[in-house]
């Protein structure tokens, strides 16, 4: 029974594990190759199918004058703003998810949780709702194609995640921690920095990897806030189609769009798994 | 160095959580608030922590007004029923954790918290994780952080509930060698707990609480002998004190039409009339010349056997000192030894006891 069990257990993991796999492979495959490789049937190895070339590749490094759309640009836009906005959205989301967590706020019917869904509510709406509302602003503010305009807008649409995430992690870690932490001799301010805080990174990297997601996958704020000036990954990565559809290049373009959340997923991992609360409520 | 209470009261949407608190609590004491959960203990630990803002009423310690004194300057430590430490750092930072917040010299913080250690006996254990620790272990650190404050006021609300029964019973003893010589120390310790063995076991003195009133205060023998109600008897008793209604008649106490019993001479001041009964469980035994009462459930504890009996709407619960099976609905016979049996007014108010006669 043990043995059939494992061996269920090992077929099914295999299975997910080429399903999630399969179409990176695929991507890479693709990348290597050139229009025949691609028209010309399903074809899987390099150098026995199809004769691998680089040009997928070059495309994305080359300048529009030459033929090419050079992402280079474009993906250090993402970066920076993916990374200022994420890191804004959890500084102030962990800041009010503690104080919905944790104190009371009455104003007539509207309580925490109505607050907390405010927050989320945003995410609620079709983005097509905001995205006049945000041009208008960020065109009287002269912030209209510009890296800082897209960082406030990122911060008010990652924002809500972060405050989603961070209040039910906060609900779940028990008050008496803050209590003894009190009792202990620090003052509210020191209860949050020197012990809520360090036994929240867990929640908190749970809640940043979210925010990079959404904030380095938007293609329509990315699209519809910038013009000429500034243009974000997404955005560049559109550009590359044309009447005939480049999958090669395309192919490249989705896999070095992806690298740099696997690289982040792999490096915040270990503190998803490291300081659980089971010490402090046993 | 005195805490004294005045009034203190806390209400909720619709029940209270202190109600007209009054105490005075010197150092050197330990007082065991014991009460059914929901009885106001927690809160009443929290609010003299300075965690909960009473809603009336004044707290003063040492003469101070101790309500206008925030928690972090309140010499004042806390060890909670859940075991609550900082998971982030090892058992060493975690019970040097106040010390370091008050600014301690390094090699005194050094000195205390190898004393706290070897205390609550968690010698090797500096360096550990706190999750790498038992139930109990953490718990120790708890007690370890909040004896290495060297405080004025120790708070432990029900620290041991939340353990296995043979830990708590081992931890138990240790607490109280602890406790002794911390009290000793010029520090008042207030003890909650649920359990009426605890409180009695700890000594000092008690304080029975129920929806948010101190329903009496004095010495655990004081309690256990003249609980001052019926309310008292059930929760300072394990199990609970039986409680039936009957009348006095003369010579006679009149529970049922079968169950008829002798008059005690701790009731011979007592006029005719309408009572609450109490006998512990001690004082109902199988008796082949006693009265027929079926057996409703036989619980065996430890070396004894508890019987939940039934005669006529009399429910009792007696004790067998010994281990025996029963089968549920067996008629046996059971006698009440009369010397042992409590009178409680209609209003609950005790009456007459076996110690002491009319109260």
């Amino acid at each position: 029974m043990g043995t059939f069990y494992t061996t269920l257990k090992y077929t099914a993991v295999t299975i997910w594990s080429m399903f999630v796999i399969a179409p990176f492979l695929w991507a890479l495959s693709t990348s290597f190759k050139d229009f025949n490789s691609v028209t010309s049937g399903a074809t899987y190895i390099p150098w026995v199918d199809f004769e691998p070339t680089l040009e997928g590749w070059r495309v994305l490094l080359r300048s529009p004058a030459q033929g090419g759309v050079n992402i280079v640009e474009p993906y250090l836009n993402s970066i920076f703003v993916t990374c200022l906005a994420s890191f804004i959205s959890i500084l102030l989301g962990t800041l009010a998810a503690y104080a919905l967590s944790r104190y009371t706020f009455k104003a007539g019917f509207i309580k925490n949780d109505d607050i907390t869904f405010f927050f989320i509510s945003q995410r609620i709406m079709p983005p097509v709702v905001l995205a006049i509302p945000f041009f208008i602003m960020l065109g009287k503010l002269g912030l209209l194609d510009t890296l800082l305009g897209l960082v406030m807008v990122y911060v008010v649409l990652l924002m809500p995640i972060a405050v989603w995430i961070m209040v039910d992690f906060f609900n779940k870690v028990p008050v008496e921690i803050d209590e003894t932490a009190l009792i202990d001799g620090c003052n509210p301010i020191q209860a949050f920095f020197k012990v809520v805080l360090p036994n929240s990174i867990p929640g908190m990297v749970v809640a940043g990897l979210f925010c990079m997601i959404f904030g380095w996958t938007d293609f329509f704020f990315a699209f519809i806030l910038t013009f000429t000036e500034v243009q974000l990954l997404p955005v560049a990565i559109v550009s590359l189609n044309s009447s005939i559809t480049p999958w090669w290049s395309l192919s490249a373009a989705a896999l070095v769009s992806v690298a740099p959340l696997i690289v982040v997923a792999f490096i915040v991992e270990r503190y998803l798994s490291k300081g659980n609360l089971s010490g402090a409520l046993k | 160095m005195t805490l004294i209470a005045s009034n203190l009261t806390t209400k909720g949407k619709e029940e209270f959580f202190l109600n007209d608190i009054s105490f005075e609590m010197s150092p050197g004491k330990i007082y065991t608030i014991i009460g059914r959960t929901l009885s106001g203990k927690t809160t009443l630990l929290k609010t003299i922590a300075g965690l909960i803002a009473q809603d009336s009423g004044t707290l003063s310690f040492n003469g101070n007004n101790f309500d206008v004194i925030p928690v972090w300057k309140r010499q004042v430590a806390m060890v909670y029923q859940q075991f609550i430490n900082y998971p982030h750092l090892n058992v060493y930072d975690n019970i040097a954790f106040p010390l370091k917040q008050r600014k301690v010299d390094l090699a005194e913080i050094k000195d205390r918290v190898k004393q706290a250690i070897e205390q609550v006996g968690l010698e090797g254990f500096e360096e550990r994780k706190i999750q790498a620790l038992s139930g109990g272990q953490q718990q120790r650190v708890a007690l370890a952080r909040s004896l290495v404050k060297n405080a004025n006021i120790l708070l432990l609300d029900e620290p041991l509930v939340n353990l296995d029964y043979k830990l708590r019973e081992q931890l138990r003893e240790e607490f109280k060698k602890i406790f002794s010589s911390k009290a000793s120390e010029e520090a008042i310790l207030i003890y909650s707990t649920t359990d009426p063995i605890e409180a009695m076991q700890l000594g000092g003195e008690v304080i029975v609480m129920d929806e948010g009133k101190i329903l009496q205060q004095g010495s655990a023998k004081e309690i256990y002998e003249n609980p001052r109600s019926t309310k008292v008897a059930e929760i300072t008793n394990d199990p609970a004190m039986n409680l039936f209604d009957g009348e006095i008649n003369g010579k006679k106490i009149t529970l049922n039409n079968e169950v008829i019993l002798n008059i005690p001479k701790h009731f011979k001041d007592l006029p005719d009339g309408k009572y609450s009964f109490g006998i512990r469980a001690s004082g109902v035994t199988l008796d082949k010349s006693g009265f027929p009462f079926q057996i409703e459930l036989a619980e065996i504890s430890g070396s004894e056997t508890f019987l939940h009996l039934n005669n006529d709407q009399i429910h009792v619960v007696g004790l067998l000192d010994a281990v025996k099976n029963f089968d549920i609905g067996e008629t046996v016979k059971v006698s009440f030894d009369i010397e042992k049996l409590y009178a409680f007014g209609s209003d609950g108010i005790l009456m007459s006891s076996p110690y002491s006669g009319i109260k």
